[in-house]
């Protein structure tokens, strides 16, 4: 049985069918010749290359099976090279794009054509692993239209369409296509996360907050334009200073660089909340933490997630896709007292720094109450020759808060909130690091909120009884314009990247119309999973409806289409079709209830003497009504009154 | 236009015409339906291409058709060592004239029976094709008309028969219908076989209808009318031949006129002024089995097999 399958070839690929994959197969691998080694990609379109000049010049063999076979491995071996391994992202879309070139040497059937146009669509897939901007989504749907107008020449083996016909055609199917796609996107139960498990490096790469801040780190992340995530407020857009997006919070010092500590998100809120509420939704890019951005203090948690002791909104699962969530804060708040362990940790200091705490302990001296102290804390930051700057002197290893406090007096951000909560430690006043971001940019466009990593920020809270966390910003105390106008007001524009400066520039406004449409396709399209498709759906007015549901609904929508297209085709005959033939199919509908089926291709004379063959009683009566029928549709005359009614009444008499 | 030949209200042509083909079949016993091809195919202005194996009656039909319309008649029998000219005629010196004349050959006739066209070198063939596209012959710088009507049967043994040079695919389109006749049944046979000669038979038919009655009628043809569903059928018929997996290369352009054509004369032989998705189904079969090709995945399966999935699988309209 095998052997017999085996024994009919599969019929040869045209040359045309093969130029067109070619073609595809480079459009798709196009996106990729970024990540990938340039072996691979001199690789795959010299392979192509090689493949298609073949095609021209019928002289030409195609490579021998040892050959293909050496290249083969030398292929595998080189992305082992590259990679150190064969399995995740960039390895396996390595090896995917030099195996289907491999492929493309050995391809004579149409079997290899399928085999091809299977890789290719893969390939299109891959592309998602590495960019999901509109302009991809616009890039692949070209790449799928072309691979279909492949697929296409594949199948027809010997009549080529000429290249503009496929294309239409292949447009075509794809438009026909379209609304499927839309109830299959909209109405397919979605799960949280991706369909299928990712490879572990899929997400290597994104930028944003660390749990750690070394110094440097933060002027780091400045230097990057890349978006951080996108309000929607849903009243006006609160004052300058009170735009503190609150992520990780610092507790541990070693004398460098300040790290989080082991804290579990709660579901409970551990303080109190007065004044007026702030209301907005945020898109937040993956940034492959697990923390979320909210102005502070929130006091409302997105599904699956929770507030730490620190007050730092914690996600089960790190943010590895966009994630869109509604938050309510409160710029007012009031977090009551402090733990023991907590002021513990918020107490820590590691050894070092002499002059420092020096300072500390004689403010702590003059002062009655621990709020004086931060009070002159940050009238010594104020008034003495500090300068806030993004390029501050290199650091030293030991007594660094020393150094930059009495020494250099240069610094960022980061300089500051340390050596702040520093300071305040000495003096015996609880304090921590907070890091996230401050400000953002306003798109009047499409009405919401930019936020970018160079609006990157640390601040400083301390805990004063009766008070409980409160925030001090020491960078405040020194560039008042950093916390009012941005990073773009305190820093020489020259230093920031492109996108972070702000400016009445047309390519700045063209940039953000962008960022606009942007905004849109993440807000609808990528972040569309579960939270939103049940807002939306039940924004349609279907009420809570769970994924059984959603089925249903799925497959109730496909079905209308379906039969709206049905109903639609038929529409279209019955409006087209006269009397005459109304009459015709009422007569074969009524023979076929007998038995008697018309095929779909007897003419009506053929038809009505097979009738009269079968119903001898009739066969006047039959042969009269096809010669009639047949001359109203077919014949010379305009079909007029006088016939239809002869018609219609021979086929009234008609009693079979 | 119709007021130049009103035959349609006229039924004396068909009338002759029907008494012409059953006048044939008393010569072709149990052949009616190859006949009336034939005859459709005079009318569409078309040539006849009748493949078949000796014997079964191709001369007999070519020269009973020839004495029923009243055309002149003329037998070549092609061989491999016949020359062009000795199809077109040729010019020869004459003493007498001190010059040259032309003697034509005897393609200048109106019904032509060419035996065994495959058996004559590429060269003659398309000699005697070229004659049959154009209507006309060039020999000598000098162009003659060929008489009207003009009608060629040209026969062909199947080609895998020793000794032959098949026309090619381009050179079979000149041929309006392929017909085969096949062995007679058996009561048609065992009437032969007690008949009378056949010979002596044709030579005996009485004429029908004059050259001039004919070419009326072939006018009359192009008037039959051709309803809007009609066309849409049509479309759909070649339509699919394009696009259906089962042949090599769809029907062209020219095989759907060839097609409309040779239905307008069957629907005028069936005495209508209409062309009905019967006609075109009834020549279908022989218009279009010499100009479709099986696709590789059906190589194995008879051409009039596929012909016939392509009239089962298209809708009438």
């Amino acid at each position: 049985m095998l052997n017999k399958r085996h024994a009919k070839p599969s019929p040869p690929l045209s040359d045309v069918a093969l130029q067109w994959l070619i073609a595809a197969l480079g459009f798709t691998v196009l996106p990729h010749l970024g990540h990938l080694p340039v072996w691979a990609g001199i690789l795959v379109f010299g392979v192509a290359a090689w493949r298609g000049w073949i095609i021209g010049n019928p002289r030409m063999k195609l490579p021998g099976r040892w050959l293909r076979i050496s290249l083969t491995l030398l292929v595998v071996l080189a992305v082992l090279l590259s990679f150190k391994t064969l399995f995740g992202r960039e390895a396996g879309v390595a090896l995917l794009a030099a195996m289907m070139a491999m492929k493309l040497l050995e391809a004579r059937t149409h079997r290899d054509g399928l085999v091809l146009l299977l890789l290719g669509y893969f390939l299109v897939m891959s592309n998602l692993l590495y960019s999901q901007s509109p302009l991809m989504a616009i890039y692949l749907f070209g790449v799928v239209i072309v691979l279909l107008a492949a697929q296409i020449m594949v199948r027809r083996q010997h009549v080529a369409l000429p290249t503009r016909g496929a294309l239409r055609l292949s447009l075509r199917l794809s438009l026909q296509a379209l609304p499927v796609m839309l109830i299959l996107f909209v109405l397919f139960p979605r799960i949280p996360g991706p369909l299928w498990g990712l490879p572990k490096d899929a997400h290597s790469g994104l930028t944003g907050l660390d749990d750690k801040m070394t110094p440097g780190a933060i002027s780091q992340l400045i230097a990057s334009p890349e978006v951080a995530f996108r309000v929607r407020f849903a009243g006006p857009v609160p004052p300058a200073n009170q735009l503190y997006w609150r992520g990780p919070v610092l507790w541990r010092y070693d004398g460098t660089s300040w790290t989080r500590s082991l804290d579990l998100p709660r579901q409970r809120f551990p303080y109190t909340v007065q004044g007026k509420s702030i209301d907005y939704t945020v898109v937040l890019q993956p940034h492959g933490n697990r923390w979320l951005f909210a102005l502070e203090l929130p006091y409302s948690l997105p599904p699956d997630s929770g507030l730490t002791t620190a007050f730092e909104m914690l996600r089960r699962n790190p943010v590895n896709e966009l994630m869109r969530y509604p938050v309510r804060s409160y710029p007012h708040y009031q977090t009551g007292d402090l733990e023991p362990v907590w002021r513990w940790r918020a107490l820590q200091l590691p050894p070092g720094n002499p002059r420092a705490r020096a300072l500390a302990l004689e403010w702590r001296a003059t002062q009655a109450e621990p709020a004086g102290v931060v009070r002159t804390a940050l009238a010594y930051i104020r008034e003495q020759d500090f300068f806030y700057t993004l390029e501050p002197p290199a650091e030293l290893v030991e007594h660094n808060i020393d150094h930059f406090l009495f020494d250099t007096r240069r610094g960022f951000c980061e300089h500051f909130a340390s050596s702040f909560v520093f300071l305040m430690r000495a003096a015996g006043i609880p304090a921590r690091v907070v890091t996230g971001y401050q400000g953002g940019e306003i798109n009047t466009l499409g009405g919401y909120f930019i936020v970018r990593q160079s609006d990157a920020h640390a601040w400083a809270e301390v805990w004063l009884q009766g008070q409980g966390w409160i925030r001090v910003d020491p960078t405040a105390a020194v560039s008042p314009a950093r916390i009012e106008g941005g990073i773009q007001a305190a820093i020489d524009p020259v230093s920031l990247p492109f996108m972070a400066r702000r400016g009445v520039s047309w390519l700045h406004e063209l940039a953000l119309s962008w960022d606009t449409l942007n905004t849109l396709w993440n807000e609808w399209v990528l972040a569309y999973g579960p939270d939103l498709q049940r807002e939306f759906l039940s924004g349609l007015g279907f009420g809570p409806i769970d994924g059984w549901g959603m089925t249903i609904g799925m497959i109730v929508a496909l079905g209308l289409l379906i039969a709206l297209f049905a109903a639609a085709h038929l529409l279209s005959r019955r409006a087209a079709a006269d009397p005459a033939v109304r009459l015709y199919e009422r007569f074969c509908a009524r023979l076929a209830r007998r038995g008697l089926m018309r095929q779909a291709h007897e003419g009506p004379l053929d038809f009505t003497a097979r009738a009269a063959l079968r119903y001898p009683q009739w066969a006047a009566q039959l042969r009269r009504i096809g010669q009639l029928y047949a001359s109203l549709r077919y014949g010379r005359a305009l079909p007029d009154a006088a016939a239809l009614r002869q018609f219609r009444q021979s086929i009234g008499a008609f009693k079979g | 236009m119709s007021a130049l030949h009103p035959p349609i209200s006229e039924p004396m042509h068909r009338d002759r015409l029907e008494a012409a083909v059953s006048q044939v079949g008393t010569v072709i016993l149990g052949k009616q339906r190859a006949i009336r091809l034939a005859l459709t195919c005079v009318l569409a202005r078309g040539h006849l291409l009748i493949e078949d194996l000796p014997g079964m009656g191709k001369t007999i039909l070519a020269h009973a058709l020839a004495s029923s319309l009243g055309l002149q008649y003329q037998r070549i029998q092609f061989t491999s060592d016949l020359l062009p000219a000795d199809i077109l005629g040729a010019a020869i010196y004459e003493t007498q004239r001190a010059g040259f004349v032309f003697h034509p050959g005897p393609v200048f006739s109106q019904l032509i029976l060419a035996d065994e066209i495959n058996r004559a070198t590429p060269k003659t063939q398309s000699a005697l094709l070229e004659a049959m596209e154009e209507h006309q012959v060039t020999t000598e710088g000098e162009t003659r008309p060929l008489p009207q009507p003009f009608f060629v049967i040209a026969t062909q043994n199947p080609s895998y028969q020793v000794g032959t040079f098949p026309l090619p695919e381009s050179q079979l389109d000149r041929f309006l219908m392929r017909i085969e006749l096949g062995y007679p049944d058996s009561e048609a046979e065992r009437a032969l076989l007690q008949g009378r000669d056949r010979r002596e038979l044709v030579t005996q038919l009485a004429r029908r209808l004059s050259s001039e009655d004919l070419m009326t009628a072939q006018s009359a043809v192009a008037d039959v009318y051709v309803s809007s569903p009609l066309i849409d059928y049509l479309q759909s018929l070649l339509q699919f031949s394009r696009q259906s997996p089962l042949f090599r290369v769809g029907l062209s352009p020219r095989a759907g006129l060839a097609l409309l054509g040779a239905a307008r004369a069957w629907a005028f032989l069936s005495q209508r002024d209409h062309v009905l998705p019967e006609d075109i189904q009834a020549v279908l079969p022989a218009v279009v089995g010499h100009r479709l090709h099986p696709s590789e995945e059906f190589l194995n399966e008879p051409i009039p097999n596929l012909v016939a999935r392509l009239i089962t699988a298209v809708a009438v309209s």
